[in-house]
């Protein structure tokens, strides 16, 4: 009930940003999702116990399926691009993560890392894919229907948020239930599981799965919010963000990674527009801030309010 | 009748040590056995065997009519054959209720809550319901593990040293609930352990493990008084019948 109340609260706001508000708040509004998406899926992993260093790997993944759908395949549809972005990052986590889902803790950590460098890797090194310079998508229709010019982000902005509500809903779905404990009963004590006759690998693939799938959806929603694909999307750095995001939300909640990504955005750009030499380190020191007097994320201030409420 | 577990020239080393040297033992149904010896005289080891954690080098094992060596722990839970451990394995983070929760999920796909509740009922852990397993006193950690090992499906229930850990007081009352439980569920029981009194009152066979073979098997009464158990087992300073 209360779920349902916030994402309809959730999808109200986005439809009034997307009529209301000015080009530049509409496409930070759609990065603020497509990283939040993306951090859900990491939350997922969390919950299992695992940090992946390498979630960049189904990000690019997704924004070069949407990408090369347009520029190679001339589709122009945004969500024929959004399935494909999900759809191809799936598909290649359901191969990797056959040898991942064996693996915990830093080697898990250093192994999705080592994945995504190599997707940057190849990405740099490909003429045909633009090399470090990338290349442009253009979406001209959604579901069939042709986008008058001008309107397309906003259109995006508002399917966008609906998947994401939907996919937030899934996973609150899913993770307050059953599979919800058995994910924490893996991060807690392996051997438990198994003795009680269930497959950690199992358990851990798929929620490999599940993380991957919506960090390739994100992928496409940026690559559409942008409108260009480059290597970036795959480099540690932007791994690193969404990990660095997921600590800013903390775990306790599904709406934890999208106020984190937004508080994120904002603070780059206030950083980067007063203080654009050291806007990485203002970032970091937001961080430490966080990790020293707010380790459960800032989402547990809710939890402060709700109590002294 | 035909014996619910049976094992069958059971031989596994460790390098030079052998944990089990040609080990045959076959358990009957709706028993309580009592394993006990030495530390390092094969209990653990023969445990572990029989729920696939390790895998003999040669013998078999078999489980109501099937093989068990060669399968995996989980393949093994799946069959019916349950275990508690020395060391509770319990998840930390949640609450006792929880643990129960997950434990009854993963065994029965029909009303898992009124399984929990049935559990929590059964090994009067209601009280503590609610609170984290990590906090939790060693006795009732000790409760709670073998609470989510005897799920609805558990047909032999493997006991690694139920009372270790916990204080003298303590330990009678919890193998009351412990036995209980067991005897209400239908299930036959293995427990490994060391203290002869509760040996002497819970089980209806004792078995007794020295050097990886076995030199004593039969009522509590018999094996407790045997020469050899006395002096290799219980470690008491016996005599030799010749001196």
């Amino acid at each position: 009930m209360k779920a349902a109340a916030v994402a309809l609260a959730t999808l109200a706001g986005s439809i009034a940003l997307a009529l209301l508000a000015p080009q530049w708040l509409v496409f930070m509004a759609m990065v603020v999702l497509a990283k939040g998406i993306v951090v859900l899926g990491l939350l997922v992993l969390m919950r299992t116990g695992l940090v992946s260093f390498g979630q960049g790997l189904y990000f690019g993944i997704g924004a070069y399926a949407a990408a090369l759908l347009s520029h190679r395949w001339h589709v122009s549809d945004a969500a024929a691009m959004m399935v494909a972005g999900a759809a191809a990052a799936g598909l290649v986590a359901a191969f990797l993560g056959l040898l991942l889902a064996r693996y915990r803790e830093i080697f898990f950590a250093m192994l999705s890392l080592a994945f995504s460098m190599i997707l940057y890797g190849l990405l740099v090194k490909s003429a045909a894919l633009g090399s470090t310079d990338g290349f442009n998508l253009h979406a001209r229709s959604f579901f069939g229907i042709a986008l008058t010019a001008g309107t397309e982000r906003q259109v995006f902005l508002v399917a966008g948020s609906v998947c994401a509500v939907v996919a937030a809903l899934l996973v609150h779905r899913l993770f307050g239930g059953h599979w919800g404990r058995l994910s924490t009963g893996v991060r807690d004590n392996e051997l438990r599981v198994t003795y009680l006759g269930a497959s950690p690998y199992r358990i851990v693939y798929v929620n490999y799965l599940i993380a991957s799938a919506l960090a390739g959806f994100g992928g496409a929603l940026a690559a559409l919010a942008v409108g260009h694909v480059d290597p970036e999307m795959a480099y540690w750095t932007i791994s690193g963000e969404f990990v660095f995001i997921a600590i800013l939300g903390g775990t306790q909640s599904i709406l934890a990674p999208f106020a984190a990504a937004a508080i994120f955005e904002t603070l780059r750009m206030i950083a980067s527009q007063y203080a654009p030499n050291v806007w990485q380190m203002s970032l970091g020191l937001a961080m430490l801030a966080i990790i020293m007097f707010l380790p459960g994320g800032l989402w547990t201030l809710t939890q402060r309010w709700r109590r002294s409420a | 009748m035909s014996p619910v577990l049976s094992a069958q020239g059971l031989q596994k080393s460790f390098g030079a040590v052998s944990a089990a040297a040609d080990v045959s033992l076959d358990f009957d149904a709706d028993t309580v056995v009592s394993l006990i010896g030495a530390n390092g005289a094969g209990k653990t080891t023969f445990l572990n065997m029989v729920t696939g954690y390790l895998r003999p080098d040669s013998g078999s094992i078999q489980f109501g009519g099937r093989e068990l060596v060669g399968l995996s722990p989980r393949q093994i839970t799946k069959l019916g054959i349950s275990r508690s451990f020395q060391m509770p394995q319990l998840f930390n983070t949640m609450s006792v209720r929880e643990n129960l929760l997950v434990a009854e999920s993963i065994a029965t796909a029909d009303d898992p809550e009124a399984a929990t509740d049935a559990a929590l009922a059964r090994f009067e852990l209601e009280r503590y319901a609610g609170q984290k397993a990590g906090v939790l006193p060693e006795g009732i950690r000790k409760l709670l593990d073998v609470a989510m090992a005897l799920s609805s499906r558990s047909k032999l229930l493997l006991l690694d040293e139920p009372t270790s850990g916990v204080s003298a007081d303590e330990k009678f009352a919890i193998m009351d609930v412990v036995m209980g439980a067991a005897r209400a569920a239908g299930v036959t029981v293995i427990f490994v352990e060391h203290d002869m009194d509760i040996v002497a009152r819970f089980a209806g066979r004792v078995v007794a493990f020295y050097d990886g073979g076995i030199i004593g098997d039969g009522l509590p009464d018999t094996v407790l008084r045997a020469e050899e158990v006395r002096r290799y087992v219980i470690g008491e300073e016996v005599p030799h019948a010749t001196a």
